[in-house]
């Protein structure tokens, strides 16, 4: 792997993707998990950019980092006052173990040819670019039906939450 | 280009993290963001075997439309997520998972 622009920027994207995972899965303070939460999500951002998907980079941010993120820091916020969590962990150990048994496997199965020959990896020079998606999606012998699905699951979750979350004491 | 097995290796350290995360934290808004840890991991996943894959040279567009939906189901996860973990933290004071058992047979 020759040192190029896209190498650098994938040894950045790997630092803060993995960094901010592991600051999720450890702080004590959620609201900082929070914040290692979008670290986590922007470097995912940035690999959609290095794999020519610009367009899931914007979205990425706007959503993950704009909406979500946002979401669960009021969540963190309004359920923290009579939070009185002393541990951080429960089951610490099998966990440790599970994750790190099916991190190893997962390697092995990407890396060792198990499954099949590994092909010689070569990305093709042209993509589909933003124009193409936005095409697709309002084809009808593309992605129409799932497109309108996604609106009306949307518009339920929307519905949904609202009513879940309503207080209805007074 | 960077090979593909790389892109693999890293989303499955996110993905173990997440699962790590998820089985392990006391706090559900915890493991409500491994969760999300988990659904990147895989979106890494599904960008990187459209771009990697033969078929990108026809223009199709199945990995790239697929994540795109998969971000879409996920905000909707995370909006009813967090509204019952609200609903649950105001009727019985916890956010822990294992104390939300009114349904347990």
């Amino acid at each position: 792997m020759e040192l190029n622009a896209i190498s650098i920027g994938f040894v950045v994207f790997t630092i803060f993707t993995l960094g901010g995972g592991i600051g999720v899965v450890t702080t004590r303070n959620l609201f900082r998990g929070t914040i290692w939460l979008m670290v986590s999500l922007f470097g995912v951002a940035g690999y959609f950019v290095l794999l020519s998907a610009p367009f899931l980079a914007a979205v990425q941010i706007l959503v993950y980092i704009g909406a979500i993120a946002i979401l669960i820091t009021f969540a963190v916020m309004l359920t923290r006052s009579v939070t009185r969590i002393k541990t951080r962990y429960i089951r610490l150990v099998p966990s440790l173990i599970a994750s790190l048994a099916l991190f190893l496997i997962l390697l092995l199965g990407v890396t060792v040819p198990i499954f099949g020959g590994v092909s010689p990896e070569l990305a093709p020079e042209t993509v589909a670019s933003t124009r193409d998606l936005g095409a697709a999606l309002v084809d009808e012998n593309g992605y129409v039906v799932p497109f309108l699905l996604a609106s009306v699951l949307l518009t339920g979750a929307m519905i949904g939450a609202i009513f879940i979350a309503r207080d209805d004491t007074d | 280009m960077v090979p593909l097995w790389m892109y693999l290796a890293v989303a499955a350290a996110l993905f173990s993290l997440g699962v790590f995360g998820a089985l392990s934290r006391r706090n559900a808004v915890a493991v409500l963001m491994s969760v999300e840890l988990m659904l990147n991991a895989v979106n890494i996943n599904l960008v990187a075997f459209w771009r990697y894959s033969e078929s990108s040279t026809d223009l199709l567009l199945n990995g790239y439309a697929f994540t795109a939906f998969v971000l879409i189901v996920a905000a909707a996860e995370a909006a009813v997520g967090l509204a019952i973990i609200i609903t649950v933290y105001r009727n019985r004071r916890s956010v822990i998972p294992e104390e939300a058992a009114a349904l347990k047979g």
